[in-house]
């Protein structure tokens, strides 16, 4: 019973999160960057404003058009369900897995690229092209950290290697640190965070996401930019989760631990943003030729992060 | 408890450094790379220091200061100020494929490992796996100085060589300060004779390209 409760306050709290988490870098941003920024509430309004707009469809578009949105938002927010922010205690903890979390996402991005192709423009195409390089680099490397985590705790199970690292069983592991370096890298890319793609951007030779979903209005950019939000929260749970459950209230948890545990995701969720934000601010956007060194070497700490798992048993 | 705790902490400042040796073959901008080598020459200080207060061994601190000082500010300074003044800080080397050299790097940590456990058998497990990751960094060192055609960083794969025998040193027991010290003023003393070969072969091919090494045969031409 409880974990069904749990399970939906997660659900609601994902969805409600991501547009603070998303304006609370941003006003990070403006603040290193010395501007004032706006309130981090702003994405609240913004997506408001989008929902009251009238929806403007190309006369080429076709149904994909229409149902990408959807498809991509509800894709992203099952995926967010099933990585435990706050508590391990979920209803859909023991059905979803890290392998099914890299399939919900590939979906996600699947329709949207299907839909940047649509409308048969040129920027859309070039954006799909795009962001299925980036792809076809990111989701081995994601994959790789998976195993390499599996192989640490026995399980693929997001809920089991959190109460896994909780119970010290891993303790400090290189391991552990060289899939957390490729684990960042692997957000980074698949949030089209700075080195990879500029969130910000608007200048046709550099964009990815923001090409492919370019003749989006209305209502349906309200999905899109949503979806965009809660990917983000859904990584920052996900490093949380894996690397830093410290706080996590575990299955029968009474109300103060929830508390702390809910505490704790947002301190270690802000914390992350700042971060992130810091990191964006020091950093400039690499060349697209570039990508396959960046996350190639995101899929080899992830194999070097299992050599040394061999290593460590070997000793 | 702490015993384990020591030995993971070991372990994770040694996965730094070796870390920062992928780092350096990921880099292509000479500043970029002087600037990582000089966070490994910090990982490296971090190694030794922690090293001296798990062993108590208050030698290993001077180790560490010499780490420090030496090869995190001095080597990386000097650098800096010599790619200044040879006006080549904007170089971008495009020698090997980046994706490349990373796999042959990872090749080469595997083979380390595969090398390093069955020999050191006997060895107390903090000294083989810190054995092994010592001699990755080593080989890391050596495929920066293959793979590179820009004499600097060349230089640059042999501090982070001898970085590697330093780990390798600080994680065995007893090596003897004199033989420290003596490494550390040789690396100097290196350091500025390469500084000085550096000028010479740009005075005579106005670049620090090697490759124009390979080719040249004396004044006989």
């Amino acid at each position: 019973m409880t974990a069904i409760l749990l399970q939906f306050a997660h659900i609601l709290l994902v969805v409600a999160l991501a547009p603070l988490v998303t304006g609370w870098v941003r006003l990070v941003k403006a603040r290193l960057n010395g501007r004032c920024g706006p309130s981090p509430f702003q994405p609240y309004r913004d997506l408001y404003r989008l929902l009251q707009k009238e929806a403007v469809i190309a006369h080429s578009a076709s149904w994909i058009f229409r149902a990408a949105p959807y498809v991509t938002f509800a894709a992203v927010w099952l995926a967010a369900c099933i990585v435990p922010t706050f508590t391990t205690d979920l209803l859909l903890a023991p059905a979803a897995d890290l392998i099914a979390l890299v399939a919900l996402l590939g979906l996600a991005r699947f329709w949207t690229a299907l839909a940047g192709m649509d409308v048969g423009t040129a920027f859309g195409g070039l954006g799909s092209s795009r962001e299925m390089l980036i792809a076809s680099l990111a989701e081995p490397a994601m994959l790789m950290v998976t195993f390499s985590l599996s192989l640490l705790s026995g399980s693929t199970s997001a809920a089991h290697i959190a109460a896994f690292v909780l119970s010290g069983g891993i303790g400090l592991s290189v391991s552990l640190g060289l899939a957390l370096a490729a684990m960042v890298m692997v957000a980074i890319a698949e949030n089209g965070r700075i080195p990879i793609d500029n969130p910000a951007t608007h200048l046709e030779l550099t964009m990815v996401h923001e090409a492919m979903v370019l003749e989006y209005s209305g209502r349906h950019l309200a999905m899109i930019e949503a979806a965009g939000m809660v990917r983000l929260t859904l990584f920052m749970a996900l490093i949380g989760c894996l690397f830093m459950p410290w706080g996590m209230a575990r299955p029968g948890a009474d109300l103060a631990e929830i508390a702390i545990g809910l505490g704790a995701f947002l301190g270690k969720t802000f914390a992350l943003g700042t971060v992130l934000a810091l990191f964006e601010t020091s950093i400039a956007k690499m060349r697209v030729f570039r990508y396959a060194d960046f996350l190639g070497g995101a899929l080899l700490l992830a194999l070097l992060a299992t050599i040394f798992h061999y290593v460590s048993e070997a000793v | 408890m702490f015993a384990h705790l020591s030995y993971d902490v070991a372990h994770l400042i040694g996965a730094t450094v070796l870390m920062a040796g992928f780092g350096l073959l990921y880099q292509r901008r000479l500043q970029a790379v002087l600037n990582t080598f000089a966070f490994q020459a910090l990982a490296l200080a971090a190694a030794a220091g922690w090293q001296a207060h798990v062993q108590n061994a208050p030698h290993l601190w001077a180790t560490a200061g010499i780490a420090l000082v030496f090869k995190a500010l001095l080597v990386p300074f000097a650098l800096h100020w010599l790619v200044e003044r040879l006006g080549i800080h904007r170089t971008v080397e495009t020698a090997l494929s980046i994706g490349w050299t990373m796999i042959v790097g990872v090749a080469l940590v595997a083979l380390s490992i595969m090398l390093v456990l069955p020999v050191t058998a006997g060895a107390a497990a903090l000294t083989r796996e810190s054995l092994a990751l010592a001699m990755s960094v080593v080989l890391l060192g050596l495929l920066m100085m293959i793979t590179r055609h820009n004499a600097v960083t060349q230089v640059v794969g042999f501090m982070a060589l001898e970085n590697g025998l330093i780990l390798a040193a600080v994680s065995a027991k007893g090596m003897p300060l004199v033989v420290e010290i003596s490494i550390a003023f040789s690396v100097l003393v290196a350091m500025i004779l390469f500084g000085i070969f550096f000028f010479r072969i740009r005075e005579r091919f106005d670049s620090l390209d090697v490759q124009y090494l390979e080719t040249f045969r004396g004044d006989r031409q």
